[in-house]
């Protein structure tokens, strides 16, 4: 059989966004994974506070104070005390693939018991095309072992760009707070062999911990939201950020796959604490997603910025009767794509690429 | 001159004899019970029971021949833990081989409990050699044309297709199929799996088409929804439809495997998951459990290609019935879920010989597919029927000038309808 050519490391293509309050101490098990790539820690909390970044790592590091200084007024879509600070961090980014991690989420292990290189499986799906046009029941039909099976047409096997590639954690699960109190001690210890692209015209909740995405491709669309600080919510950033993505990867051609790689998720908030943050989001996703089960770009919107605005505009038009809330975020929105085209000038290539690598 | 038996061995002789008898070995001493055991073994006589009383005694040395021997007891079923009356299950088989003698030993296990349907294709002849110790009907070629009349119908119940008239004359509510050369796959422990157990499980939890859980069937042990999935949406809907999968030979296309001669799937995934609502899926009627009450009309028996064969490479006549039950499960509010269980797929034939004949049916996925994902059902189809009937007269409109398969097929989808009314309320009648 021929030999399976090895995943390529894009190291410089490559930065890996981390949010943190306390401290980086679990670098130090990523280190043979993580060493090799470009760190953009975004520290949120007291900029007073000095974080520490173990040896050995090239990193660029924000505070409160840098970002206010970088934008400016317009720093106000950016959340305080919420990890949602984060996708700053893809806005100064300057690659083409962003890997995003919590700073409480370590190296899992496989049923074999050997450590999995969870960046590496997020390259290999990322480079690898996405199937959101019909459901193939092996999965992943580029993984090796794997095809599409009979009855999946033809003109459909090239299929198209992943834009994302959301991993799973092994470990305390990401169970919102109800959830979380009545079941205070179950662990996902399935391994469940198998990334799979999540079909178009699907809302999924997309989980920021173990995300990587074509910052090319669709790097506008990951705002996190306001939440956190002066916010009526927070823990929905992500979620947030993945109803948007997956609105506007539908309209744009652009897959996103789920499953592998596991990371290993060590701490578990306290449900209360994420009670009182969630709270308002549980009854308003009732609002939110018929909302995003319901939105339809126009044509005219060609590039994710483009898609982004006219969101933007739908959330303000369609959900500030739900809360006035989301006309803030609606504005935060503008603000955030105003933003990046700032730091990210030069035009934006269109969205669709032409150069997939097929299997 | 020969030797006289000794005093041990003639007790041993006798020991042996009555071993059903004794309750308990933890007398005699170990060379004794070392002897009892490797003459129960010769003699064959090595039952459930008896290796329990040779396990209870607890002598190492008896144990780690056991261990050395690999001597293991009899796997005993993983039950359900939901209840079903093994009253409510029919398993039906479509049988396109004469001789099912190692099929049904190879799934005794898990079939026994259940009522069997087996079906011969008509186009087989000979007589079909079923094992005992099985509750079952067979159905031949003389029964079907009783039922649906021997001169031509639209409805082919040939080949694979031969299935199709067990799911019409059953009257349970729900029924498992697995091809007749597939037999019990083992998991990622190593375990034998309950195939028929996972897929009535799968159909008897909800199924939750209208938004993504990444943590896949939030319905199985140690595992729930996650963050994110609102609220109203967890209590989900009636599965209509469970799709197995296939360890060894996957169920690729004849390019395919022809391309990959080599490729055996190997990966267990441990995920049920429910396809979304709207997404289409290829369904392979090779391991598939099914909803008869919800989705049996949907379950047409109506794509055969013009040089349909006895292999899977020949056929998409599931693929047809498989989308068809897609669309009406996402019309009436009822879930598609796939995943396990896994079941071994048995080499069998070559793929690139079943290339040669036909490419026919790769072509023609062409434009069912999109025909299918286009698909909109109005109000007023509110049962299964009418949504087949719908459906048919779709298939008559846009896709009949595309290929004479199409208009057999709608024929067919139309004609399958009448036959499940009739046979349906004769069913009833007789029964009432």
């Amino acid at each position: 059989m021929a030999g399976v050519s090895p995943t390529p490391l894009l190291k410089d293509e490559l930065d890996i966004v981390i949010p943190t309050i306390r401290n980086l101490d679990f670098l130090e098990m990523w280190r043979p994974f993580f060493q090799p790539y470009h760190l953009i820690i975004v520290q949120d909390g007291d900029p007073s506070k000095t974080i520490k970044v173990p040896e050995g790592f090239d990193y660029e590091l924000y505070n409160r104070n840098d970002i206010n200084r970088i934008l400016g007024p317009k720093a106000s879509c950016i959340s305080f005390k919420d990890s949602a600070c984060r996708c700053f961090g893809y806005m100064v980014s300057k690659k083409k693939y962003i890997y995003t991690i919590d700073d409480d989420c370590f190296v899992a292990k496989d049923p074999s018991g050997k450590d999995i290189n969870a960046l590496e499986q997020h390259i290999k799906n990322i480079l690898s095309p996405a199937t959101p046009y019909f459901f193939n029941t092996l999965y992943d039909p580029y993984r090796d072992g794997a095809d599409f099976v009979r009855g999946y047409p033809f003109s459909l096997r090239e299929g198209v760009p992943t834009a994302v590639s959301h991993g799973l954690w092994l470990n305390i699960p990401d169970y919102d707070a109800p959830t979380q109190l009545v079941k205070p001690r179950e662990r996902n210890t399935r391994y469940v062999d198998a990334v799979m692209t999540i079909p178009k015209g699907t809302l999924f909740p997309m989980c920021g911990m173990n995300l990587a995405f074509n910052r090319e491709l669709i790097g506008p669309a990951m705002y996190f939201g306001l939440m956190g600080d002066g916010q009526p919510i927070g823990r929905y950033d992500d979620m947030w950020a993945g109803w948007c993505t997956k609105v506007i990867c539908d309209h744009l051609g652009l897959g996103i796959k789920t499953g592998l790689p596991y990371i290993w998720h060590s701490k578990a908030s306290n449900p209360f604490v994420n009670l009182k943050k969630e709270y308002k989001g549980i009854y308003w996703q009732e609002e939110i997603i018929p909302f995003f089960q319901a939105v339809s770009l126009p044509k005219e919107c060609t590039t994710v910025q483009q898609c982004y605005t006219e969101l933007a505009k739908q959330v303000k038009a369609k959900l500030a009767n739900v809360d006035p809330y989301f006309t803030k975020l609606a504005d935060a929105m503008v603000t955030w794509i105003e933003a990046w085209d700032e730091l990210n000038p030069s035009g934006e290539a269109p969205a669709k690429t032409s150069n997939v690598k097929a299997k | 001159m020969r030797k006289p038996p000794t005093l041990l061995s003639l007790t041993i002789d006798i020991a042996l004899l009555n071993l059903s008898h004794i309750s308990d070995l933890s007398f005699l001493p170990d060379h004794v019970l070392l002897e009892l055991f490797l003459r129960t073994l010769r003699a064959g006589k090595l039952t459930e029971k008896i290796l329990k009383l040779f396990v209870a005694t607890g002598k190492d040395e008896i144990l780690s021949l056991i261990s050395e021997l690999n001597i293991q007891l009899i796997l005993t079923p993983v039950l359900p833990t939901i209840n079903i009356r093994d009253d409510e299950v029919d398993i039906v088989i479509g049988a396109l081989h004469l001789d099912l003698t190692s099929f049904m030993e190879d799934w005794r296990a898990v079939f026994s409990r259940f009522h069997l349907i087996i079906v011969q294709d008509p186009d087989l002849k000979g007589d079909l050699k079923i094992p005992g110790g099985f509750s079952f009907d067979v159905y031949m070629k003389s029964d079907i044309e009783s039922v649906v009349g021997s001169s031509s119908s639209s409805v082919v119940f040939s080949g694979y297709s031969c299935r199709y008239f067990g799911y019409l004359v059953s009257h349970k509510k729900y029924i498992i199929s697995i091809d007749d050369d597939c037999i019990p796959a083992k998991d990622d422990k190593g375990e034998l799996i309950d195939a028929v157990a996972q897929h009535i499980t799968n159909l008897m939890t909800p199924a939750t088409p209208f938004f993504f859980n990444t943590l896949y069937d939030p319905f199985r042990k140690g595992t729930d929804f996650v963050r994110g999935y609102p609220f109203s949406l967890r209590s989900g809907v009636q599965c209509g439809l469970s799709c197995g999968l296939w360890l060894n030979l996957a169920d690729y296309d004849a390019p395919t495997q022809a391309l990959k001669p080599g490729q055996r799937n190997s990966r267990f995934v441990d995920a049920v998951l429910t396809v979304p609502a709207r997404a289409m899926l290829p369904v392979s009627g090779i391991n598939i459990g099914f909803d008869r009450e919800l989705v049996g009309p949907a379950m047409v028996p109506a794509f055969r290609l013009a040089k349909e064969g006895k292999f899977r490479w020949e056929t998409v006549e599931d693929i047809w019935s498989g989308m068809c039950v897609k669309v009406i499960c996402d019309h009436l509010g009822y879930g598609v879920k796939s995943g396990l269980p896994y079941v071994w797929r048995n080499e069998r034939g070559n793929a690139v010989e079943s290339l040669k004949k036909e490419w026919e049916g790769v072509k023609l996925m062409e434009e069912v597919v999109p025909f299918f994902q286009s698909m909109r059902l109005s109000q007023g189809a509110v049962t299964a029927e009418d949504c087949v009937i719908e459906m048919a007269a779709a298939v008559k409109e846009r896709l009949e000038p595309l290929d004479p398969v199409f208009a057999r097929a709608s024929e067919a989808m139309v004609e399958w309808v009448k036959l499940w009314k009739v046979v349906t309320s004769r069913l009833s009648n007789s029964a009432a």
